[in-house]
């Protein structure tokens, strides 16, 4: 019994440093992203294998099926199981696809994470800078981070010089589905040709 | 006689902006209709939707084609243009400044426009800056209307001008009826150093160098857009939201207000 005690005891403890061990702070986990984008965007691959890696780093540090239902705004209330699968399904080809095509126009952009502003349990406001360069001016950008799983920190928006990507991104579709009297399966149209082409 | 219809046309602009926020009362509640006072509203989309169209026609067979000439300019060049537009605008900033009750920015604003319109021979290097000034912001009779609460009104693309509202149409009809110190003197003026003309040909240089700024950002925005006419409507409010608030960064609070979205999918 006092055997058995000390296995479990054991066990919390060795459970609760691994928790820590691999809890990641915002910042951290955005200059650690930005880096591996960095280098992708600067090895000497082709633009399609570039935008292959960036999808992959999408994929594991991007919330897209929560920024994807955000978008949805209130439409996603009145969608079935089915619509919700084929609208999942859609939304992530066209993030991906967005995603990596914004940045592989970039060749090795500099990003500087400046600060961090813990809004909540749940969020925290990375800022950054896009560093300078004779074509263009520097750029501030911000992330926010949903941190609700401290272990698996998740990007949910980039605010790029005050303007919320994941705000526009609402406003498209809400006004592709008004000028379609509501019709979701436009949206889903729209976001697959976008894909493909 | 002029200047009394200026007034009446801004009168009925303005009014035609309250009536336009207020158009859907007996359809909204009362948080979608603080929501689009706050956010303005695509009254007039489908026309809209075609000026754009024309813009856009008129933007890639001529604005484009000058911006980019404009950047084979050399550095230093485009750099005086824009501070030269940058230091007559404080001429409609610092007013602005004194509306919003911002008098410590409008000594600042002055300082630096005597500073760059002598030093600085007329604007053309921005001495103020190297001497620790504040970074400049501009200010408009747009911003001041929607700092002392107007709302935006319905959403406007003009032919050429672009993107606007009603609120915003009536800070810009503000400079024509003597807001604006800089067209006075060269268009109501009686003097030999400035015209008409000179300031038209600074307004097309300052489209000019504003596009020339924005050559790959709207370029990006276009292909990566589902919708490129709500996609630039989307960041023309944002804009107007954050310089009104004078928010440089944006602000979450500014950003995601009147909105349950994300602590909705939070919730599940």
């Amino acid at each position: 019994m006092k055997r058995l005690f000390s296995i479990i005891i054991l066990l919390i403890i060795s459970l609760t440093h691994a928790s820590n061990a691999f809890s990641i702070s915002p910042d951290v986990f955005i200059q650690s992203t930005v880096n591996r984008a960095s280098q992708i965007l600067s090895k000497d691959i082709s633009k399609e294998e570039k935008i292959n890696q960036l999808k992959i780093v999408a994929k594991e540090t991007v919330d897209i099926e929560g920024i994807g239902f955000y978008s949805l705004g209130s439409a996603r209330k009145s969608l079935d199981e089915n619509q919700k699968k084929t609208y999942s399904d859609c939304f992530e080809k066209y993030f991906l696809k967005s995603f990596s095509s914004r940045l592989a126009e970039y060749t090795n952009p500099e990003i500087e994470v400046k600060n961090k502003e813990v809004l909540s349990k749940n969020y925290t406001i990375v800022n950054s800078v896009l560093v300078s360069t004779a074509e263009r001016p520097e750029v501030n950008i911000d992330w926010r981070i949903y941190t609700k799983n401290p272990d698996k920190p998740l990007i949910r928006d980039l605010i790029i010089e005050g303007l919320s990507l994941a705000r526009t991104q609402k406003e498209e579709f809400s006004s592709i589905l008004s000028s379609n009297d509501g019709d979701i399966n436009v949206l889903f149209r729209v976001l697959e040709d976008f894909s493909k082409h | 006689m002029l200047k009394l219809i200026k007034i009446f046309f801004v009168t009925i602009v303005l009014s035609t902006s309250a009536f336009a926020a207020s158009d859907g009362d007996l359809e909204l509640s009362k948080k979608d209709k603080d929501k689009v006072n706050k956010t303005g509203k695509d009254c007039f989309e489908p026309l809209n939707r075609a000026t754009f169209s024309l813009n856009q026609g008129l933007d890639k067979i001529i604005l484009k084609p000058i911006a980019k000439g404009y950047r084979t300019l050399p550095l230093p060049i485009r750099t005086s243009t824009g501070n030269v537009l940058d230091n007559l605008s404080n001429l409609i900033t610092i007013p602005n400044n004194v509306l919003q009750g911002e008098l410590g920015k409008a000594g600042i604003n002055t300082g630096r426009l005597i500073v760059n319109s002598t030093i600085g021979i007329l604007g053309i290097f921005d001495v103020a800056e190297s001497l620790g000034f504040p970074e400049y912001e501009r200010e408009d009779y747009g911003q001041t209307l929607g700092r002392w609460g107007v709302g935006p009104g319905c959403y406007l693309v003009l032919p050429v001008l672009g993107p606007t509202t009603i609120r915003d149409t009536a800070g810009s009809f503000i400079n024509v009826m003597g807001g604006d110190p800089y067209y006075n003197a060269s268009v109501n003026g009686n003097n030999e150093y400035l015209s008409d003309k000179v300031y038209r040909i600074s307004r097309v240089i300052g489209a000019i160098d504003f596009r020339a700024k924005n050559i790959e950002s709207l370029d990006n925005l276009e292909k990566n857009s589902v919708d490129f006419y709500a996609s630039v409507r989307s960041v023309y409010l944002q804009d107007r939201e954050n310089k009104i608030k004078n928010i440089q960064r944006g602000s979450v609070e500014v950003i995601y207000k009147d909105e349950e979205g994300w602590e909705e999918l939070d919730s599940k």
